[in-house]
């Protein structure tokens, strides 16, 4: 009875966020219990860890788009950052530490990091721009940082590491060596850590750092520059510092996701697909579509919108054709004047059916 | 209103077009299922019953959206020829063939997510994938469940790393180094130039492996200029290079795409080099646009020549141009071999349908080491335990507008 109370007395805000983190964990319940039972098919078994990815991916960018109020297209670059780093430290020392979780620990640790440095390398300069200017910059970050990526050539050997930006043969390694990364050909042999348990925990962490984040007063200070920067400039909120902070933040949380990427396949190479920009779109249309500044709408849209080509692999040839029109409906439904209207009306539909039942 | 009358508009036409999509694959259905059955009332005399029932699956796995899908398109066609072939002669082992081809857009993830949907389907021998990059991130998962894997296409080291899979075509160090020999053996040229597609895992691996041994061969490499896939229109510098370097021949592992423009590029430039490329330079002759004189001479290994007077290869080249109205390439070339040699390992195996997917791959694996196979990309092709298919390369020069073999 207390405990009921006690449910009743927590803010609206409060509620909304144990909502969050309960589907997450029920979600995981849910299909862990599944999984024992064996009735979960090879395609959903092997989709559990990007769909992770992409959930702590659209939840970080939610940060910078929805409540920071900026407009970044350049988040597969930070992604591939965390990538990079963190399967180059693993596959470093794949031989020193043979205890699978302490060095993924680490290497999560490393990636995050250095996606971190970056964002904040990039947000010194950027965030004096606004809008459009943001945007094209920051698309132009995430394409360099892909180009930069395929022509690092790493090696290793007795004597240390050797780095080139021509091919492996200028590396110069001794017999020993070994080719960590190889330019275009990226990194091969990431050992296999992630799992799906890593996957949720690290999706609850990031949920823990953003929701918080938005709560405190840090967050508050963070959408009064996104809702009028003049006001909060003039109440003494110094806005340089807190635009950086969700930024960097975001940037961070992107690269924790791009060291699940890498740790899930035996291979890692940028290519526009994983690392581009058309990575970074297809974040943003997470977030667009579960609705900016919505943290649990991101969860939701990401999980339904990566299920959903892999689930219509059954139509073939029309597969891309009719996941581009569930989008375009999507958009219409929840964005535009028309679309909100018909929602208004289911609600009152179903609020009109509660009042009567009751 | 409007907006809702729209909503709904979209609505119907997702349905539509999915009624559309279901019912153009169930007719395709209808088409082969009858068409097996006329075969299976054909050789009822040299089949048993059993062929009513089981049958072997075989999954392929390849590029049929985004950039790559000539490829992926390529060996789902030249597959699906050896399949309909097969199974009119009576299938493997008195066994029909099933055949399901997923897409995977040329990206990794997706590879696994489209060999998982097959394995859901019951796939008991995956024929993939076609580019290097997913395939090796499919062969963590064949070797994991141990599947029997050979690739048509895919060119990197790491893509058969495991004793599971096999390959058909050559690898990029293979193409590289025999490429090297066969310029030094044959004194084609002292001093080269290279161009070849830094952003490019084929064009990288080919260069490099060129490289380490043309130093064996005595030849000096005297320019090696990059270029990326967001790059590939211009190549005035990169030509110009090579041509400032007096190099007497230029080396281009690369598609043929690029490879005509930088011919084109030559001409105007007025540099005249002998110019030798590898085996994605198959096809350069049907290049729109392109003035095909400018290719005369030009020189390339490759697997499969389309006008090969080779009996098998009229009969493929004959079948696929009727079945898809054009001229068949190397990746279906390879397709077509492939499925014929997972029919050669079964039968070398003995094997039925029902034996576990694990089973089939030990006694596939087993019986792979007696295979020797003649076909449309080789004759006498014997695989080792590395899974590299040990044939002669065909090395090839244009003349007259016709590709020969030299």
């Amino acid at each position: 009875m207390s405990k009921k109370m006690k449910v009743r007395n927590l803010s609206k805000t409060t509620k909304s966020n144990l909502i969050t983190y309960g589907m997450v964990i029920v979600a995981y319940i849910i299909v862990e219990i599944f999984l024992r039972a064996g009735m979960v098919s090879s395609l959903i078994e092997g989709l559990l860890v990007p769909l992770c990815v992409y959930v702590i991916l659209a939840v970080s960018l939610n940060l910078t788009v929805g409540i920071s109020g900026e407009l970044s297209l350049g988040h597969a670059g930070f992604m591939c950052v965390g990538a990079f780093a963190g399967a180059t430290f693993s596959k470093c020392l794949e031989n020193v530490i043979t205890f699978g979780i302490l060095r993924f620990t680490l290497a999560i640790i490393v990636g995050t990091l250095c996606a971190a440095l970056f964002g904040i390398l990039v947000g010194i300069p950027v965030l004096r721009l606004k809008g459009d200017y943001l945007a094209i910059v920051t698309l132009a970050f995430g394409e360099i940082i892909k180009n930069v990526v395929n022509v690092i050539y790493l090696g290793r050997d007795s004597r240390g590491f050797h780095i080139s930006i021509k091919d492996t043969i200028s590396l110069g390694l001794e017999d020993d060596g070994e080719v960590i990364i190889k330019g275009a050909q990226g990194i091969t042999g990431t050992p296999n850590d992630s799992t799906f348990l890593w996957g949720i925990i690290l999706i609850l962490i990031t949920l823990f750092i953003v929701i918080n984040l938005i709560n405190s007063r840090t967050g508050r200070a963070i959408m009064s520059i996104r809702d009028n920067r003049i006001a909060a400039e003039s109440i003494g909120i110094s806005v340089t510092k807190y635009k950086l902070l969700a930024f960097s933040v975001s940037a961070a949380l992107a690269g924790t996701a791009g060291v699940l990427y890498a740790h899930n396949l035996a291979t890692l190479t940028a290519l526009p697909k994983n690392f581009g920009y058309n990575m970074s779109i297809t974040i943003l249309v997470f977030v667009v579509l579960g609705g900016i500044g919505n943290i649990r709408g991101s969860v939701i849209a990401a999980v339904v919108l990566t299920l959903l080509p892999e689930l219509l692999r059954a139509l073939n040839d029309y597969r891309m054709l009719i996941y581009a029109v569930i989008l375009i409906a999507t958009m219409i439904f929840t964005s535009s004047p028309g679309g909100q209207a018909i929602q208004e009306r289911i609600k009152l539909f179903f609020e009109r059916r509660k009042t009567k039942e009751a | 209103m409007k907006k809702a009358l729209s909503l709904l508009l979209v609505g119907a036409m997702t349905l539509s077009l999915a009624a559309c999509g279901s019912s153009s694959s169930d007719s395709a259905a209808t088409d082969s299922t009858t068409a097996e059955e006329s075969t299976t009332s054909e050789s009822t005399d040299a089949a048993s019953e059993e062929s009513t029932g089981a049958t072997f699956k075989i999954g392929g796995i390849g590029p049929l959206t985004g950039s790559a899908a000539v490829y992926g398109t390529a060996v789902q066609n030249g597959a699906q020829i050896a399949i309909d072939e097969i199974n009119a002669a009576g299938g493997i082992n008195g066994y029909q063939v099933e055949f399901n081809f997923q897409d995977d857009e040329n990206d990794a993830e997706r590879s696994v997510n489209a060999y998982n949907t097959l394995k859901d389907w019951g796939m008991q021998v995956l024929m993939g994938t076609v580019t290097s990059t997913p395939c090796v991130a499919v062969v963590e998962n064949t070797q994991a469940d141990n599947m029997f894997q050979i690739t048509p296409s895919g060119t990197a080291v790491e893509c058969i790393q495991y004793p599971n899979a096999y390959r058909m075509c050559f690898s990029d160090p293979n193409q590289g180094t025999e490429s090297a020999k066969y310029i030094g053996e044959n004194g084609l040229a002292q001093t080269i130039a290279v161009i070849y597609d830094s952003s490019d895992v084929y064009s990288s691996g080919i260069y490099e492996a060129f490289a380490e041994e043309a130093a064996n061969q005595g030849l000096e490499i005297v320019s090696a200029e990059a270029f990326t896939a967001d790059n590939n229109t211009d190549f005035s510098v990169q030509v110009q290079k090579a041509k400032d370097a007096g190099a007497e021949l230029l080396f281009m592992p690369f598609y043929y795409t690029e490879a005509s423009l930088v011919l084109a590029e030559c001409n105007s430039q007025g540099y005249e080099p002998i110019f030798f490329g590898c085996d994605g330079m198959d096809g350069i002759l049907a290049v729109e646009n392109f003035d095909t004189t400018l290719a005369e001479d030009l020189m390339y290994l490759a697997p499969f020549v389309a006008s090969s007077e080779d009996e098998q290869v009229q009969s493929f080249v004959s079948a696929y141009e009727a079945a898809y109205g054009e001229t068949p390439n190397q990746f279906a070339a390879d397709a077509y071999d492939s499925i014929y040699v997972i029919k050669a390992a079964l039968e070398g195996a003995n094997a039925t349908p029902d034996m576990s997917v694990s089973d089939l791959c030990d006694a596939m694996t087993a019986a792979m080491a007696e295979v020797t196979y003649s076909g449309v990309t080789g004759k006498d092709i014997t695989w080792g335990e590395d899974g590299e298919p040990n044939k002669a390369p065909l090395v090839v020069q244009i003349q007259d507008g016709v590709a020969v073999e030299l």
